[in-house]
């Protein structure tokens, strides 16, 4: 045995038993008792490790209309997501669960849906939603997309239509000498090469 | 190292400021010698920032932290295809790398382009160069790659731990060789108007290139969507987010230019269309880098905020005035040899394509700018988010798809009734038998359903296309089906790739419409205990909660929460979503280097995903906070983006597959004769 051999053996116990007491040390910290269907929860050995605590979620959580609430409300951590996603999603922001409470107690003191919007805009301002609402300048926002698109359509179409006229008497059909068997076969190989 | 790279940087910058000079200025015209010159420089530059380059790579490999930007992305624990890919992850290694790669794109342009093109080709070398120039001047002005700090650090900060996925590796690239090979085509634009050469050749040198940018950019896109996907946690792919929009401008404009470059070709019409739409689209490249790296919109993507903002601004006013003014200037040599006759034709259909592109271009252009707009007329700052974009572009998008079915269809030139009848009844009855068995199978989100009835229209226009073409080939070659098939589309390539494209696209739509049917539910759960969730296919989810595991891996700790899985009582196995905490080591003691970050355990089939996110604990213990998500239909926007990358690989195999020169096809009988009795043969 080479002292390069030595050196690599030694190397790898090293390894091996640093390796082991790591997991020792990780098992110990951990505590047992938290087999599926054993109902016990275990202390996690490095709790900071796994992240924000979370608190325990309701039923409300999972409401639709609360979700769909918050989606139209702007998380205001800077995210540019919505509260709803940014609550569930970025699990670090302490603004969402906050923005999420204060959803929450609207909606408890017998708020609509839109009461609640309204509600924050009056608090945070017109951009705590995610989309402006469809009134003054912001309607403009909504309506010149498709304005300009219909317009240009319709200018397109009527274009076109006068362009038909123009040209369908120029359009004089040529005659050609051929059955319509070798038309139908003429067609198909235009078919077959045609771009 | 860092003093060659920044001498590598500066050789590019001049070398590109000679290369623009002269070959703007057309002093090489009757001069072999400066001609050579100004090829040989774009040479030079590539050269130059390969050794760039080089420097930055062997400075991130060998952990020299006494580069800022190697501190600030890597650290000695970082695994190394994440050290390695850290070159594009932050804003002056992007730089850089983008630099790099237009370089060598701009070689390639000079060194596989036709002789036939040699007029236009010192002046794409000048465009090609001032942009390198431009971009190497960006790092050697405000964002140097190679800038050092005052002292050396032991180790570095790390990679941002979101950017710690294989996505990481090759999302960025392909996006960035997207938007930086657009550059190709608009300098063979510009070297098209400033030479007058404004026939079609201009057109056939950059057919390759429009599709390769195309094809990277769509790939690049897609892998976007899926990275955010696996890694963000937030169960979608696409949030409209003000960089995801500028990724997709650009990709919009140069659709449509790849459908109105072939009435061009075809007819010699909109001629100046095409020309703005490929200036337009290096414009809204530039703008989606300004957008990306100047902060002047809020983004979850944007590099941290900085002055090089302002270089992009004034580079994009530059660009597009001279581009715009360019082609004001040529504007009379651009009249169109042919001129549209029916609204019921192949050309028509071209059009409303192009302009419902051109108008979903216009409003995600248009929601992205209307916060600074609002605040700038209102002084209110506004959100433009999804929602807005939803209700604008969906009825636009599915327009769109209905005229991926129609414009196949439709002859070129005018379009009889009878024709109409003829190619119009299978693909609407491909449609609406689609629509009638989602309604008998239950289905009653219309919007939802709609898509799925034009997608079945759109499916049924190609596979009529394909029927007809191989039934051709078998009464005339007398050819067996899988020879038929495969000759018919190895002879017309680039129609057959581009229905296999539309295949992409209706797939993409068909994943799309899934996430109308998106299931979630949020759930504590303790060890053993379960929660339910039902599919929209009607299939019961139990979710049962096994436990949390730590393990310490390379970088950091990882909390692995573990959950078993049964479906309509019968087991499915485990998932896993992990919380990591990355961490680097200061004085032989694990610091936590970011907060910690979500891993999402991903389950897919065709069907339906199962999306689970472990929040975190409660009160550090073993009690979960999970997010349960069953997510329809999204494995067939990545399989869409395989159907698409392969049409796309065959519209541009070399060789057009015909015997037929293209010019000669161009002017072939079919398109200039109306037959007598045509319809009535039918």
């Amino acid at each position: 045995m080479t002292p390069a051999d030595r050196t690599t053996r030694r190397r790898f116990l090293i390894v091996a038993g640093g390796a082991l007491l790591g997991a020792a040390r990780l098992g110990a910290a951990q505590q047992p008792g938290t087999l599926p269907g054993s109902g016990t929860t275990g202390a996690l050995g490095d709790p900071g490790a796994a992240g924000r605590s979370q608190a325990p979620t309701t039923d409300r959580d999972n409401d639709l209309a609360i979700q769909a609430i918050e989606k139209r409300l702007r998380c205001t951590c800077g995210c540019t997501l919505d509260v709803y996603t940014c609550r569930t999603t970025d699990f670090t922001c302490t603004y969402s669960p906050q923005l999420h409470r204060e959803v929450l107690q609207l909606r408890e003191s017998g708020m609509s849906g839109q009461q609640i919007v309204d509600a924050f805009v009056a608090k945070y301002g017109e951009q705590a939603l995610m989309a402006p609402e469809p009134h003054g300048v912001n309607l403009a926002g909504y309506l010149v997309p498709g304005t300009l698109v219909t317009a240009a359509g319709a200018v397109m179409l009527w274009i076109l239509s006068r362009r038909r006229v123009r040209t369908t008497a120029e359009l004089a059909p040529v005659a050609v000498d051929a059955t319509p068997a070798e038309l139908e076969q003429l067609r198909q190989a235009l078919a077959e090469s045609e771009d | 190292m860092t003093l060659l790279g920044q001498f590598a940087l500066w050789t590019a910058f001049l070398l590109g400021l000679w290369c623009a000079v002269v070959g703007f200025s057309g002093r090489w015209r009757g001069r072999p010698d400066l001609t050579s010159s100004v090829t040989r420089a774009v040479y030079g530059i590539c050269a130059s920032l390969l050794v760039a380059a080089a420097c930055l790579w062997k400075a991130l490999i060998t952990h020299d932290f006494s580069l800022e930007y190697v501190w600030a992305y890597t650290s000695r624990n970082l695994p190394t295809y994440y050290v390695l890919s850290a070159f594009w992850a932050g804003q002056k290694g992007s730089l850089l790398f983008w630099a790099l790669v237009l370089s060598i794109f701009a070689s390639a342009a000079q060194a596989l382009s036709s002789r036939r093109y040699a007029a236009l080709l010192p002046y794409v070398a000048a465009v090609t160069s001032a942009v390198v120039a431009f971009f190497v001047s960006v790092m050697l002005f405000a964002a140097n790659p190679f800038e050092r700090l005052a002292f050396t650090p032991l180790d570095g900060r790390g990679l941002n731990p979101q950017l710690q996925n294989v996505g990481m590796t090759i999302h960025p690239p392909m996006l960035y060789l997207g938007y930086i090979s657009i550059t190709i085509p608009f300098a063979f634009a510009v070297a098209a108007l400033m030479s007058r050469k404004l026939d079609t050749g201009w057109i056939h040198a950059i057919r390759k290139w429009t599709i390769v940018s195309w094809i990277f950019l769509s790939v690049g896109i897609t892998l976007g969507m899926w990275w955010a996907y696996v890694e963000l946690g937030w169960g979608g792919y696409w949030a409209w987010d003000p960089v995801e929009n500028a990724s997709l401008l650009p990709w919009l404009t140069m659709t449509a230019f790849l459908h109105s470059v072939m009435i061009q070709e075809k007819r010699g019409m909109l001629k100046r269309w095409n020309l703005g739409l490929i200036v337009g689209t290096f414009m809204l490249s530039i703008f989606g880098t300004f957008i990306t790296r100047s902060g002047v919109i809020a983004s979850v993507h944007s590099f941290t905020q900085s002055n090089v903002g302002y270089f992009f601004l004034a580079f994009l006013i530059m660009a597009g005035a001279f581009g715009f003014t360019l082609l004001y200037t040529r504007w009379p040599l651009l009249e169109p040899e042919a001129r549209l006759e029916s609204m019921v034709s192949r050309e028509a259909a071209f059009l409303f394509n192009n302009l419902l592109f051109v108008g979903i271009a216009f409003s995600v252009l248009w929601g992205t700018l209307f916060p600074i707009l609002s605040e700038l007329v209102r002084g209110t700052k506004i959100t433009v988010g999804p929602p807005f974009f939803n209700r604008v572009n969906i009825p636009l998008g599915l327009l769109l798809l209905a005229l991926t079915g129609i414009g196949p269809l439709i002859a070129w030139r005018k379009a009889s009734t009878a024709n109409l009848r003829r190619q119009f009844t299978w693909p609407v009855a491909s449609g609406l038998a689609t629509a009638l068995v989602l309604f008998a199978a239950g289905m009653r989100d219309w919007y939802a359903m709609l898509a799925l009835a034009l997608a079945g229209f759109v499916a049924g226009t190609v596979a009529i296309e394909f029927f007809r073409g191989v039934r051709a080939r078998r009464r005339i070659h007398g050819e067996a089906i899988p020879a038929a098939l495969f000759r018919l589309i190895a002879r017309n390539r680039r129609r057959y790739g581009g229905y296999i494209v539309h295949v992409g696209m209706l797939i993409y739509f068909v994943g799309f419409t899934g996430m109308a049917f998106k299931r979630e539910r949020e759930a504590t759960l303790k060890p053993g205990q379960s929660i339910e969730l039902r599919s929209p296919y009607g299939h019961t989810y139990r979710f049962t909660h096994v436990g949390i595991s730590q393990y310490q891996a390379l970088n950091r700790i990882v909390s692995a929460a573990t959950v078993q899985i049964a479906r309509d009582g019968k087991p499915e196995g485990v998932m896993t979503s992990e919380k990591r905490q990355h961490f680097t080591i200061e004085n032989g003691e694990k610091v936590p280097s970011f907060e910690p970050s979500t891993e999402v355990a991903i389950r897919s089939d065709l069907r339906e995903d199962l999306y689970i996110v472990f929040a975190g604990p409660v009160n550090g213990t073993e009690e979960a906070v999970y997010r349960f998500t069953i997510n329809p239909l999204v494995w067939w926007i990545w399989y869409g983006g395989f159907v698409l990358l392969f049409g796309g690989i065959i519209t541009m195999w070399p060789g057009d597959g015909s015997p037929m020169p293209s010019m000669a096809r161009r002017t072939q009988a079919g398109y200039g004769v109306t037959l007598v009795g045509a319809g009535e043969a039918s």
